[in-house]
Protein backbone atom coordinates (compact mmCIF):
# COMPACT_ATOMS: atom_id res chain seq x y z
CA UNK A 1 0.00 0.00 0.00
CA UNK A 2 1.19 3.50 -0.86
CA UNK A 3 2.95 5.02 2.13
CA UNK A 4 3.15 8.63 0.99
CA UNK A 5 0.76 11.29 2.18
CA UNK A 6 -1.72 12.62 -0.37
CA UNK A 7 -0.65 15.92 -1.93
CA UNK A 8 -1.52 19.31 -0.46
CA UNK A 9 -3.62 21.18 -2.97
CA UNK A 10 -4.91 24.73 -2.74
CA UNK A 11 -8.49 25.12 -1.49
CA UNK A 12 -10.58 28.26 -1.52
CA UNK A 13 -10.57 29.38 2.08
CA UNK A 14 -10.95 32.27 4.48
CA UNK A 15 -8.54 32.93 7.35
CA UNK A 16 -9.91 34.23 10.64
CA UNK A 17 -6.86 35.58 12.42
CA UNK A 18 -8.61 35.92 15.77
CA UNK A 19 -9.28 32.20 15.70
CA UNK A 20 -11.92 30.28 17.60
CA UNK A 21 -12.39 29.47 21.27
CA UNK A 22 -12.91 25.69 21.42
CA UNK A 23 -15.18 23.88 23.87
CA UNK A 24 -12.05 22.31 25.42
CA UNK A 25 -10.80 25.78 26.40
CA UNK A 26 -8.05 26.05 23.78
CA UNK A 27 -7.90 29.16 21.61
CA UNK A 28 -7.22 27.98 18.07
CA UNK A 29 -5.76 30.80 15.96
CA UNK A 30 -5.55 31.51 13.17
CA UNK A 31 -8.54 29.56 11.87
CA UNK A 32 -8.81 28.59 8.22
CA UNK A 33 -12.18 27.57 6.83
CA UNK A 34 -12.07 26.06 3.36
CA UNK A 35 -15.39 26.19 1.53
CA UNK A 36 -17.17 26.03 -1.80
CA UNK A 37 -20.24 27.92 -2.94
CA UNK A 38 -22.71 27.20 -5.72
CA UNK A 39 -25.42 29.45 -7.15
CA UNK A 40 -25.94 33.13 -6.42
CA UNK A 41 -26.67 34.91 -3.17
CA UNK A 42 -29.72 37.12 -3.68
CA UNK A 43 -29.76 40.81 -2.80
CA UNK A 44 -31.60 40.18 0.47
CA UNK A 45 -29.03 37.47 1.36
CA UNK A 46 -31.95 35.25 2.25
CA UNK A 47 -31.45 32.23 -0.03
CA UNK A 48 -28.35 30.65 1.52
CA UNK A 49 -28.33 26.92 2.22
CA UNK A 50 -25.50 25.45 4.26
CA UNK A 51 -24.62 21.83 3.58
CA UNK A 52 -22.81 20.03 6.40
CA UNK A 53 -20.76 17.05 5.37
CA UNK A 54 -20.34 13.71 7.12
CA UNK A 55 -17.26 12.26 8.85
CA UNK A 56 -15.17 11.69 5.74
CA UNK A 57 -16.91 14.16 3.44
CA UNK A 58 -15.65 17.54 2.37
CA UNK A 59 -16.71 20.84 0.85
CA UNK A 60 -16.82 19.50 -2.72
CA UNK A 61 -20.50 18.64 -2.38
CA UNK A 62 -21.62 19.39 -5.92
CA UNK A 63 -18.50 19.06 -8.08
CA UNK A 64 -15.91 16.38 -8.76
CA UNK A 65 -13.43 15.70 -6.00
CA UNK A 66 -10.14 17.51 -6.69
CA UNK A 67 -7.98 14.64 -5.44
CA UNK A 68 -9.84 11.58 -6.65
CA UNK A 69 -11.76 13.00 -9.61
CA UNK A 70 -14.83 11.13 -8.34
CA UNK A 71 -18.25 12.72 -8.96
CA UNK A 72 -19.77 15.13 -6.43
CA UNK A 73 -20.55 13.26 -3.20
CA UNK A 74 -24.06 14.72 -2.94
CA UNK A 75 -24.63 15.51 -6.60
CA UNK A 76 -27.97 13.70 -6.48
CA UNK A 77 -29.28 16.19 -3.91
CA UNK A 78 -27.40 19.43 -4.62
CA UNK A 79 -27.06 21.09 -8.01
CA UNK A 80 -29.05 22.79 -10.75
CA UNK A 81 -32.66 21.50 -10.73
CA UNK A 82 -31.82 19.14 -7.88
CA UNK A 83 -33.81 19.16 -4.62
CA UNK A 84 -31.35 21.71 -3.20
CA UNK A 85 -31.54 23.70 -6.41
CA UNK A 86 -28.46 25.82 -7.03
CA UNK A 87 -30.47 27.84 -9.58
CA UNK A 88 -32.55 29.00 -6.67
CA UNK A 89 -30.40 28.77 -3.59
CA UNK A 90 -26.91 29.93 -2.73
CA UNK A 91 -25.31 26.75 -1.45
CA UNK A 92 -22.34 26.85 0.90
CA UNK A 93 -20.35 23.85 2.04
CA UNK A 94 -17.33 24.17 4.32
CA UNK A 95 -14.71 21.61 5.20
CA UNK A 96 -15.34 20.74 8.85
CA UNK A 97 -13.00 22.03 11.52
CA UNK A 98 -10.52 19.19 12.11
CA UNK A 99 -10.76 18.09 8.48
CA UNK A 100 -7.96 17.70 5.99
CA UNK A 101 -9.24 19.53 2.92
CA UNK A 102 -8.13 23.04 3.76
CA UNK A 103 -9.85 23.88 7.04
CA UNK A 104 -7.75 24.01 10.18
CA UNK A 105 -7.11 20.50 11.42
CA UNK A 106 -4.35 18.11 12.46
CA UNK A 107 -2.63 18.56 9.11
CA UNK A 108 -2.46 22.35 9.55
CA UNK A 109 0.63 24.11 10.77
CA UNK A 110 0.80 24.47 14.48
CA UNK A 111 2.04 28.00 14.12
CA UNK A 112 2.55 29.97 10.95
CA UNK A 113 6.31 30.31 11.39
CA UNK A 114 7.16 26.59 11.43
CA UNK A 115 6.24 23.83 8.97
CA UNK A 116 5.33 21.39 11.76
CA UNK A 117 1.70 20.25 11.69
CA UNK A 118 -0.48 19.84 14.76
CA UNK A 119 -0.75 16.14 14.08
CA UNK A 120 -1.95 14.05 17.00
CA UNK A 121 -1.60 17.06 19.30
CA UNK A 122 -4.47 18.92 17.64
CA UNK A 123 -6.85 19.99 20.44
CA UNK A 124 -10.02 17.92 20.89
CA UNK A 125 -12.95 19.47 19.07
CA UNK A 126 -16.70 19.04 19.24
CA UNK A 127 -19.50 19.11 16.69
CA UNK A 128 -20.49 22.44 18.26
CA UNK A 129 -16.97 23.79 17.57
CA UNK A 130 -17.41 22.81 13.92
CA UNK A 131 -20.72 24.69 13.86
CA UNK A 132 -19.23 27.81 15.48
CA UNK A 133 -16.46 27.77 12.87
CA UNK A 134 -19.10 27.58 10.11
CA UNK A 135 -20.97 30.44 11.79
CA UNK A 136 -17.86 32.61 11.50
CA UNK A 137 -17.79 31.92 7.77
CA UNK A 138 -21.52 32.65 7.40
CA UNK A 139 -21.12 35.93 9.28
CA UNK A 140 -18.15 36.81 7.09
CA UNK A 141 -20.29 36.15 4.01
CA UNK A 142 -22.73 38.73 5.38
CA UNK A 143 -25.55 36.23 5.94
CA UNK A 144 -27.55 36.74 9.12
CA UNK A 145 -30.04 33.96 8.56
CA UNK A 146 -29.51 30.76 6.62
CA UNK A 147 -32.58 29.66 4.73
CA UNK A 148 -31.64 26.07 5.48
CA UNK A 149 -28.99 23.87 7.05
CA UNK A 150 -28.90 20.39 5.53
CA UNK A 151 -26.68 17.52 6.56
CA UNK A 152 -26.52 13.75 6.90
CA UNK A 153 -24.90 11.63 9.60
CA UNK A 154 -22.31 13.88 11.30
CA UNK A 155 -23.66 16.62 9.03
CA UNK A 156 -27.06 15.96 10.57
CA UNK A 157 -25.55 16.35 14.04
CA UNK A 158 -24.26 19.72 12.87
CA UNK A 159 -27.70 20.68 11.52
CA UNK A 160 -29.17 19.84 14.95
CA UNK A 161 -26.39 21.77 16.71
CA UNK A 162 -26.95 24.75 14.38
CA UNK A 163 -30.64 24.86 15.22
CA UNK A 164 -29.85 24.56 18.91
CA UNK A 165 -26.94 27.06 19.09
CA UNK A 166 -28.19 29.65 16.60
CA UNK A 167 -31.98 29.22 16.29
CA UNK A 168 -32.43 32.75 14.91
CA UNK A 169 -29.94 32.04 12.15
CA UNK A 170 -31.65 28.89 10.85
CA UNK A 171 -35.01 29.16 9.10
CA UNK A 172 -35.17 25.47 8.23
CA UNK A 173 -33.09 22.48 9.28
CA UNK A 174 -32.85 19.10 7.56
CA UNK A 175 -30.99 16.61 9.77
CA UNK A 176 -30.79 13.34 7.82
CA UNK A 177 -29.85 9.85 9.03
CA UNK A 178 -28.57 11.21 12.30
CA UNK A 179 -29.03 11.16 16.06
CA UNK A 180 -29.01 13.56 19.01
CA UNK A 181 -26.08 11.63 20.50
CA UNK A 182 -23.52 9.07 19.41
CA UNK A 183 -24.60 5.70 20.74
CA UNK A 184 -22.39 3.25 22.63
CA UNK A 185 -22.44 0.96 19.59
CA UNK A 186 -21.30 3.78 17.32
CA UNK A 187 -18.53 4.77 19.72
CA UNK A 188 -17.49 1.11 19.85
CA UNK A 189 -17.14 0.90 16.07
CA UNK A 190 -15.18 4.14 16.01
CA UNK A 191 -12.87 2.78 18.68
CA UNK A 192 -12.14 -0.34 16.59
CA UNK A 193 -11.15 1.96 13.74
CA UNK A 194 -8.96 4.08 15.96
CA UNK A 195 -7.25 1.02 17.44
CA UNK A 196 -6.46 -0.20 13.92
CA UNK A 197 -4.73 3.12 13.24
CA UNK A 198 -2.87 3.06 16.58
CA UNK A 199 -1.69 -0.51 15.88
CA UNK A 200 -0.14 0.37 12.53
CA UNK A 201 3.69 0.54 12.99
CA UNK A 202 3.68 3.45 10.56
CA UNK A 203 1.51 5.47 12.92
CA UNK A 204 4.53 6.43 15.05
CA UNK A 205 2.32 7.62 17.89
CA UNK A 206 0.72 10.11 15.55
CA UNK A 207 4.04 11.58 14.34
CA UNK A 208 4.01 9.64 11.05
CA UNK A 209 4.39 12.92 9.15
CA UNK A 210 7.87 13.32 10.69
CA UNK A 211 8.82 9.89 9.27
CA UNK A 212 7.52 10.65 5.80
CA UNK A 213 4.95 7.84 5.93
CA UNK A 214 1.26 7.41 6.64
CA UNK A 215 -0.44 4.64 8.65
CA UNK A 216 -2.09 3.49 5.45
CA UNK A 217 -2.88 -0.03 6.61
CA UNK A 218 -4.44 1.07 9.88
CA UNK A 219 -6.47 3.83 8.27
CA UNK A 220 -7.66 1.47 5.54
CA UNK A 221 -8.83 -1.08 8.13
CA UNK A 222 -10.60 1.70 10.04
CA UNK A 223 -12.38 2.67 6.83
CA UNK A 224 -13.28 -0.94 6.04
CA UNK A 225 -14.82 -1.44 9.49
CA UNK A 226 -16.71 1.82 9.24
CA UNK A 227 -17.89 1.02 5.76
CA UNK A 228 -19.61 -2.15 6.95
CA UNK A 229 -21.60 -0.02 9.39
CA UNK A 230 -22.72 2.22 6.52
CA UNK A 231 -24.33 -0.71 4.70
CA UNK A 232 -27.00 -3.20 5.56
CA UNK A 233 -26.94 -6.95 5.44
CA UNK A 234 -29.52 -6.84 2.65
CA UNK A 235 -27.40 -4.43 0.61
CA UNK A 236 -24.24 -6.53 1.07
CA UNK A 237 -26.12 -9.67 0.11
CA UNK A 238 -27.67 -8.00 -2.92
CA UNK A 239 -24.35 -6.55 -4.12
CA UNK A 240 -21.97 -9.39 -3.30
CA UNK A 241 -23.66 -12.35 -1.69
CA UNK A 242 -21.10 -15.14 -1.33
CA UNK A 243 -19.68 -14.48 -4.76
CA UNK A 244 -16.03 -15.44 -5.20
CA UNK A 245 -13.34 -13.46 -6.95
CA UNK A 246 -12.52 -15.93 -9.73
CA UNK A 247 -11.49 -19.53 -9.15
CA UNK A 248 -13.30 -22.06 -7.03
CA UNK A 249 -13.78 -21.97 -3.30
CA UNK A 250 -11.30 -24.79 -2.77
CA UNK A 251 -8.30 -23.32 -4.58
CA UNK A 252 -5.16 -23.86 -2.46
CA UNK A 253 -5.17 -20.25 -1.21
CA UNK A 254 -6.76 -19.48 2.12
CA UNK A 255 -6.52 -15.73 2.36
CA UNK A 256 -6.33 -12.79 0.00
CA UNK A 257 -9.35 -11.30 -1.64
CA UNK A 258 -11.30 -14.49 -2.12
CA UNK A 259 -14.82 -13.12 -1.72
CA UNK A 260 -16.16 -10.23 -3.75
CA UNK A 261 -17.15 -8.40 -0.59
CA UNK A 262 -13.53 -8.52 0.63
CA UNK A 263 -12.26 -7.02 -2.55
CA UNK A 264 -14.87 -4.28 -2.32
CA UNK A 265 -13.86 -3.40 1.24
CA UNK A 266 -10.18 -3.51 0.33
CA UNK A 267 -10.87 -1.01 -2.43
CA UNK A 268 -12.82 1.24 -0.06
CA UNK A 269 -9.91 1.16 2.37
CA UNK A 270 -7.08 1.74 -0.08
CA UNK A 271 -8.79 4.56 -1.96
CA UNK A 272 -9.71 6.28 1.31
CA UNK A 273 -6.09 6.70 2.42
CA UNK A 274 -5.42 8.60 -0.83
CA UNK A 275 -7.63 11.44 0.36
CA UNK A 276 -7.89 11.38 4.14
CA UNK A 277 -5.47 12.06 6.98
CA UNK A 278 -5.29 9.55 9.84
CA UNK A 279 -5.01 12.19 12.56
CA UNK A 280 -8.01 13.99 11.08
CA UNK A 281 -9.94 10.74 11.19
CA UNK A 282 -9.04 10.27 14.87
CA UNK A 283 -9.96 13.86 15.68
CA UNK A 284 -13.33 13.87 13.91
CA UNK A 285 -14.46 10.43 15.09
CA UNK A 286 -13.80 11.70 18.61
CA UNK A 287 -15.86 14.83 18.00
CA UNK A 288 -18.78 12.63 16.95
CA UNK A 289 -18.35 10.42 20.03
CA UNK A 290 -18.56 13.49 22.28
CA UNK A 291 -21.83 14.60 20.70
CA UNK A 292 -24.77 14.48 23.10
CA UNK A 293 -27.17 17.36 22.63
CA UNK A 294 -29.43 16.45 25.56
CA UNK A 295 -26.51 16.17 28.00
CA UNK A 296 -25.58 19.75 27.10
CA UNK A 297 -29.07 20.81 28.21
CA UNK A 298 -29.45 19.14 31.57
CA UNK A 299 -30.48 15.82 30.03
CA UNK A 300 -33.46 17.27 28.19
CA UNK A 301 -33.33 17.16 24.41
CA UNK A 302 -36.44 19.35 24.23
CA UNK A 303 -34.54 22.04 26.16
CA UNK A 304 -32.04 22.17 23.31
CA UNK A 305 -34.82 23.42 21.04
CA UNK A 306 -37.08 25.37 23.39
CA UNK A 307 -38.86 28.22 21.65
CA UNK A 308 -37.36 27.25 18.31
CA UNK A 309 -39.00 28.88 15.29
CA UNK A 310 -36.98 26.70 12.92
CA UNK A 311 -38.89 24.38 10.61
CA UNK A 312 -37.44 20.87 10.81
CA UNK A 313 -37.45 17.97 8.41
CA UNK A 314 -36.06 14.79 9.94
CA UNK A 315 -35.33 11.91 7.61
CA UNK A 316 -34.26 8.39 8.53
CA UNK A 317 -33.83 5.25 6.45
CA UNK A 318 -35.50 1.97 7.38
CA UNK A 319 -32.36 -0.21 7.08
CA UNK A 320 -29.96 2.26 8.75
CA UNK A 321 -28.74 0.50 11.90
CA UNK A 322 -25.97 3.01 12.60
CA UNK A 323 -28.40 5.91 13.02
CA UNK A 324 -31.69 4.04 13.36
CA UNK A 325 -35.12 5.59 12.89
CA UNK A 326 -35.75 5.44 16.65
CA UNK A 327 -33.09 8.13 17.14
CA UNK A 328 -34.68 10.46 14.60
CA UNK A 329 -38.04 9.78 16.22
CA UNK A 330 -36.57 10.78 19.59
CA UNK A 331 -35.55 14.10 18.04
CA UNK A 332 -39.02 14.50 16.50
CA UNK A 333 -40.64 13.91 19.89
CA UNK A 334 -38.29 16.35 21.59
CA UNK A 335 -39.18 18.92 18.95
CA UNK A 336 -42.88 18.22 19.59
CA UNK A 337 -42.23 18.81 23.25
CA UNK A 338 -40.63 22.13 22.33
CA UNK A 339 -43.72 22.84 20.16
CA UNK A 340 -41.45 23.22 17.13
CA UNK A 341 -42.55 22.79 13.53
CA UNK A 342 -41.42 19.31 12.54
CA UNK A 343 -41.82 16.98 9.60
CA UNK A 344 -40.49 13.47 10.02
CA UNK A 345 -40.21 10.78 7.38
CA UNK A 346 -38.66 7.33 7.37
CA UNK A 347 -37.65 6.38 3.84
CA UNK A 348 -37.94 2.69 3.01
CA UNK A 349 -34.59 1.53 1.67
CA UNK A 350 -32.40 -1.55 2.03
CA UNK A 351 -29.19 0.44 1.53
CA UNK A 352 -28.41 1.11 5.18
CA UNK A 353 -26.89 4.35 6.45
CA UNK A 354 -25.33 4.99 3.04
CA UNK A 355 -28.82 5.49 1.57
CA UNK A 356 -28.68 9.22 2.31
CA UNK A 357 -25.87 9.58 -0.26
CA UNK A 358 -27.50 7.37 -2.89
CA UNK A 359 -30.25 7.67 -5.42
CA UNK A 360 -33.37 7.50 -3.23
CA UNK A 361 -36.20 9.20 -5.14
CA UNK A 362 -38.57 9.39 -2.15
CA UNK A 363 -35.87 11.06 -0.08
CA UNK A 364 -35.12 13.57 -2.81
CA UNK A 365 -38.80 14.35 -3.39
CA UNK A 366 -39.27 14.84 0.34
CA UNK A 367 -36.38 17.29 0.65
CA UNK A 368 -37.47 19.17 -2.49
CA UNK A 369 -41.06 19.47 -1.24
CA UNK A 370 -40.04 20.49 2.25
CA UNK A 371 -37.70 23.21 0.95
CA UNK A 372 -40.39 24.42 -1.46
CA UNK A 373 -42.88 24.72 1.40
CA UNK A 374 -40.30 26.40 3.63
CA UNK A 375 -39.33 28.83 0.85
CA UNK A 376 -42.98 29.79 0.53
CA UNK A 377 -43.22 30.35 4.29
CA UNK A 378 -39.97 32.35 4.25
CA UNK A 379 -41.30 34.49 1.41
CA UNK A 380 -38.45 33.51 -0.91
CA UNK A 381 -39.26 34.33 -4.53
CA UNK B 1 -33.33 13.82 -12.51
CA UNK B 2 -36.81 14.94 -13.36
CA UNK B 3 -38.67 16.65 -10.60
CA UNK B 4 -42.42 16.13 -10.49
CA UNK B 5 -44.33 19.34 -11.07
CA UNK B 6 -45.75 20.35 -7.71
CA UNK B 7 -49.42 19.56 -7.52
CA UNK B 8 -51.27 21.71 -5.06
CA UNK B 9 -54.24 20.46 -3.16
CA UNK B 10 -57.29 22.45 -4.03
CA UNK B 11 -60.11 22.89 -1.61
CA UNK B 12 -62.79 21.63 -3.95
CA UNK B 13 -61.10 18.22 -3.99
CA UNK B 14 -61.15 18.06 -0.25
CA UNK B 15 -63.43 15.59 1.44
CA UNK B 16 -66.50 17.59 2.24
CA UNK B 17 -66.36 16.81 5.96
CA UNK B 18 -62.94 18.47 6.03
CA UNK B 19 -64.69 21.62 4.88
CA UNK B 20 -67.11 21.32 7.76
CA UNK B 21 -64.12 20.94 10.10
CA UNK B 22 -62.31 23.88 8.56
CA UNK B 23 -65.47 25.91 9.12
CA UNK B 24 -65.07 25.43 12.88
CA UNK B 25 -61.51 26.80 12.96
CA UNK B 26 -60.68 30.45 13.54
CA UNK B 27 -58.24 31.99 11.05
CA UNK B 28 -54.65 32.30 12.22
CA UNK B 29 -54.90 29.61 14.90
CA UNK B 30 -52.49 26.81 15.75
CA UNK B 31 -53.86 23.46 14.63
CA UNK B 32 -52.71 19.85 14.99
CA UNK B 33 -54.42 17.37 12.66
CA UNK B 34 -54.08 13.80 13.94
CA UNK B 35 -54.36 11.23 11.18
CA UNK B 36 -53.97 13.96 8.60
CA UNK B 37 -53.49 11.62 5.64
CA UNK B 38 -51.92 13.45 2.73
CA UNK B 39 -52.50 16.78 4.47
CA UNK B 40 -55.54 18.08 2.57
CA UNK B 41 -56.95 19.84 5.64
CA UNK B 42 -53.55 21.31 6.57
CA UNK B 43 -53.10 22.74 3.11
CA UNK B 44 -56.62 24.17 3.16
CA UNK B 45 -56.10 25.76 6.58
CA UNK B 46 -52.72 27.13 5.59
CA UNK B 47 -53.98 28.65 2.35
CA UNK B 48 -57.43 29.92 3.25
CA UNK B 49 -57.08 30.64 6.97
CA UNK B 50 -53.38 31.34 7.46
CA UNK B 51 -53.26 28.77 10.22
CA UNK B 52 -50.08 27.30 11.66
CA UNK B 53 -51.28 23.78 10.91
CA UNK B 54 -49.30 20.60 11.50
CA UNK B 55 -50.08 16.93 11.12
CA UNK B 56 -49.42 13.46 12.44
CA UNK B 57 -50.05 10.46 10.22
CA UNK B 58 -49.38 6.79 10.85
CA UNK B 59 -49.04 5.71 7.21
CA UNK B 60 -45.53 6.52 5.97
CA UNK B 61 -46.57 6.71 2.31
CA UNK B 62 -49.11 9.40 3.19
CA UNK B 63 -46.55 11.24 5.32
CA UNK B 64 -44.08 11.29 2.43
CA UNK B 65 -46.80 12.59 0.11
CA UNK B 66 -47.69 15.37 2.54
CA UNK B 67 -44.10 16.44 3.17
CA UNK B 68 -43.43 16.34 -0.56
CA UNK B 69 -46.17 18.93 -0.83
CA UNK B 70 -44.35 21.10 1.67
CA UNK B 71 -46.68 20.36 4.57
CA UNK B 72 -45.33 19.88 8.10
CA UNK B 73 -46.32 16.30 8.83
CA UNK B 74 -44.59 13.72 10.97
CA UNK B 75 -44.99 10.00 11.08
CA UNK B 76 -46.57 9.13 14.36
CA UNK B 77 -49.38 7.47 16.19
CA UNK B 78 -52.32 9.06 18.00
CA UNK B 79 -52.03 6.50 20.78
CA UNK B 80 -48.35 7.02 21.56
CA UNK B 81 -47.19 10.38 20.24
CA UNK B 82 -49.60 12.92 21.74
CA UNK B 83 -48.07 12.63 25.19
CA UNK B 84 -44.88 14.26 23.85
CA UNK B 85 -46.56 17.59 23.21
CA UNK B 86 -46.67 20.27 25.91
CA UNK B 87 -49.93 21.55 27.41
CA UNK B 88 -51.82 24.14 25.36
CA UNK B 89 -49.53 23.84 22.34
CA UNK B 90 -52.48 24.25 19.95
CA UNK B 91 -55.75 26.12 19.64
CA UNK B 92 -57.41 23.15 17.91
CA UNK B 93 -56.54 19.49 17.78
CA UNK B 94 -58.40 17.66 15.03
CA UNK B 95 -59.16 13.95 14.86
CA UNK B 96 -61.10 13.25 11.70
CA UNK B 97 -62.61 9.78 11.23
CA UNK B 98 -59.87 8.25 13.34
CA UNK B 99 -61.31 8.00 16.86
CA UNK B 100 -62.87 4.61 16.12
CA UNK B 101 -59.50 3.24 15.01
CA UNK B 102 -57.30 4.19 17.97
CA UNK B 103 -56.36 1.84 20.79
CA UNK B 104 -57.52 4.05 23.64
CA UNK B 105 -60.06 6.62 22.44
CA UNK B 106 -60.71 8.11 25.87
CA UNK B 107 -56.99 8.66 26.51
CA UNK B 108 -56.53 10.16 23.04
CA UNK B 109 -59.36 12.62 23.74
CA UNK B 110 -57.79 13.53 27.07
CA UNK B 111 -54.46 14.17 25.37
CA UNK B 112 -56.17 16.23 22.66
CA UNK B 113 -57.78 18.48 25.24
CA UNK B 114 -54.55 18.72 27.20
CA UNK B 115 -52.41 19.87 24.29
CA UNK B 116 -55.17 21.89 22.65
CA UNK B 117 -57.75 24.35 23.94
CA UNK B 118 -60.36 22.81 21.68
CA UNK B 119 -60.78 19.43 20.03
CA UNK B 120 -62.60 18.71 16.81
CA UNK B 121 -63.63 15.09 16.47
CA UNK B 122 -65.47 13.39 13.66
CA UNK B 123 -66.39 9.72 13.57
CA UNK B 124 -68.69 7.39 11.65
CA UNK B 125 -71.89 6.90 13.63
CA UNK B 126 -72.51 3.27 14.50
CA UNK B 127 -76.05 4.20 15.54
CA UNK B 128 -77.19 4.89 11.98
CA UNK B 129 -80.47 3.15 11.12
CA UNK B 130 -78.98 1.06 8.32
CA UNK B 131 -76.46 -0.51 10.69
CA UNK B 132 -79.13 -1.12 13.30
CA UNK B 133 -81.38 -2.66 10.68
CA UNK B 134 -78.69 -4.92 9.24
CA UNK B 135 -77.75 -6.25 12.66
CA UNK B 136 -81.39 -6.81 13.55
CA UNK B 137 -82.40 -8.36 10.25
CA UNK B 138 -79.36 -10.49 9.46
CA UNK B 139 -77.79 -11.08 12.84
CA UNK B 140 -74.38 -10.31 11.33
CA UNK B 141 -71.94 -7.43 11.64
CA UNK B 142 -73.25 -4.67 9.39
CA UNK B 143 -71.42 -3.81 6.18
CA UNK B 144 -71.80 -0.35 4.65
CA UNK B 145 -69.62 2.04 2.66
CA UNK B 146 -68.20 3.42 5.90
CA UNK B 147 -68.07 0.11 7.75
CA UNK B 148 -66.86 -1.81 4.74
CA UNK B 149 -64.35 -4.27 6.22
CA UNK B 150 -65.00 -7.63 7.80
CA UNK B 151 -64.99 -7.67 11.60
CA UNK B 152 -61.73 -9.62 11.72
CA UNK B 153 -59.75 -7.15 9.64
CA UNK B 154 -61.37 -3.81 10.28
CA UNK B 155 -59.11 -1.11 11.71
CA UNK B 156 -62.22 0.37 13.32
CA UNK B 157 -61.92 -1.38 16.64
CA UNK B 158 -63.85 1.14 18.74
CA UNK B 159 -67.12 1.99 17.00
CA UNK B 160 -69.44 4.31 18.86
CA UNK B 161 -72.70 6.15 18.32
CA UNK B 162 -73.45 9.85 18.53
CA UNK B 163 -75.29 9.22 21.80
CA UNK B 164 -72.35 7.29 23.20
CA UNK B 165 -70.10 10.18 22.35
CA UNK B 166 -72.36 12.70 24.09
CA UNK B 167 -72.24 10.50 27.18
CA UNK B 168 -68.44 10.28 27.10
CA UNK B 169 -68.14 14.07 26.82
CA UNK B 170 -70.43 14.52 29.82
CA UNK B 171 -68.51 11.93 31.80
CA UNK B 172 -65.15 13.51 31.01
CA UNK B 173 -66.39 17.05 31.57
CA UNK B 174 -65.95 18.29 28.00
CA UNK B 175 -68.10 21.14 26.81
CA UNK B 176 -69.76 20.44 23.45
CA UNK B 177 -69.49 23.87 21.85
CA UNK B 178 -70.90 22.75 18.55
CA UNK B 179 -71.94 19.50 16.96
CA UNK B 180 -73.61 18.29 13.83
CA UNK B 181 -74.50 15.14 11.99
CA UNK B 182 -73.58 14.68 8.38
CA UNK B 183 -74.17 12.14 5.66
CA UNK B 184 -71.40 10.03 4.18
CA UNK B 185 -70.39 12.71 1.68
CA UNK B 186 -70.06 15.18 4.54
CA UNK B 187 -73.19 17.16 3.74
CA UNK B 188 -74.70 18.55 6.87
CA UNK B 189 -77.75 16.58 7.90
CA UNK B 190 -80.74 18.53 9.28
CA UNK B 191 -80.79 16.87 12.71
CA UNK B 192 -79.09 19.56 14.72
CA UNK B 193 -80.57 19.96 18.20
CA UNK B 194 -82.19 16.56 17.89
CA UNK B 195 -79.52 14.10 19.05
CA UNK B 196 -81.80 11.08 18.93
CA UNK B 197 -82.73 11.71 15.32
CA UNK B 198 -79.13 12.55 14.46
CA UNK B 199 -78.07 9.26 16.02
CA UNK B 200 -80.54 7.43 13.81
CA UNK B 201 -80.04 9.29 10.54
CA UNK B 202 -76.54 10.83 10.69
CA UNK B 203 -73.77 8.80 9.07
CA UNK B 204 -71.09 10.83 10.80
CA UNK B 205 -70.90 12.91 13.94
CA UNK B 206 -68.76 16.03 14.12
CA UNK B 207 -68.04 17.64 17.49
CA UNK B 208 -66.27 20.78 18.63
CA UNK B 209 -65.21 20.27 22.25
CA UNK B 210 -63.62 22.45 24.88
CA UNK B 211 -62.31 21.69 28.31
CA UNK B 212 -65.00 22.66 30.79
CA UNK B 213 -63.44 25.58 32.62
CA UNK B 214 -66.44 26.50 34.73
CA UNK B 215 -65.96 25.88 38.42
CA UNK B 216 -67.47 22.59 39.45
CA UNK B 217 -70.90 22.81 41.19
CA UNK B 218 -70.66 21.99 44.89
Amino acid sequence: MDQTAFPEIPHRHETFTDGIALDCGVMLAPLDIAYRTYGTLNAARSNAVLICHALTGDQYVAEPHPLTGKPAWWGTLVGPDRPVDTNRYFVICANALGGCMGSTGPRSRRNPSSPEPWGIEFPPITVQDMVRAQKMLIDWLGITRLFAVVGGSMGGMQALAWASLFPEAVFAAVPVATAPYHSAQNIAFHEVGRQAIFADPDFHEGFYWAHGVIPARGLAVARMTAHITYLSEAALTRKFGRRLQGGSAMAPVLFGERFAVESYLEHQGSSFVRRFDANSYLCITRAMDFFDLAADHGGSLAAAFRGSKTRFLLVSFSSDWLFPTAESRAVARALNQAAANVSFVEIVSDKGHDAFLLDEPDFHRTVAGFLRGAAEAAGLP
Amino acid sequence: MTEAVPVRFVAKNMRVDLELIAGMIEPGSRVLDIGCGDGALLDHLFRTRKCDARGIEIDMAEVTRAVTHGLPVMQGDADSDLSHYPDDAFDYVVLSRTLQAVERPREVLRQMLRIGTRAIVSFPNFGHWSLRWQLLATGRMPMTTTWGRMWYETPNIHPCTIRDFFDLCAQEGYLVENWLAADEAGRRAPWRRAPLLANLFGEQGLFLLRRDQRPKQP
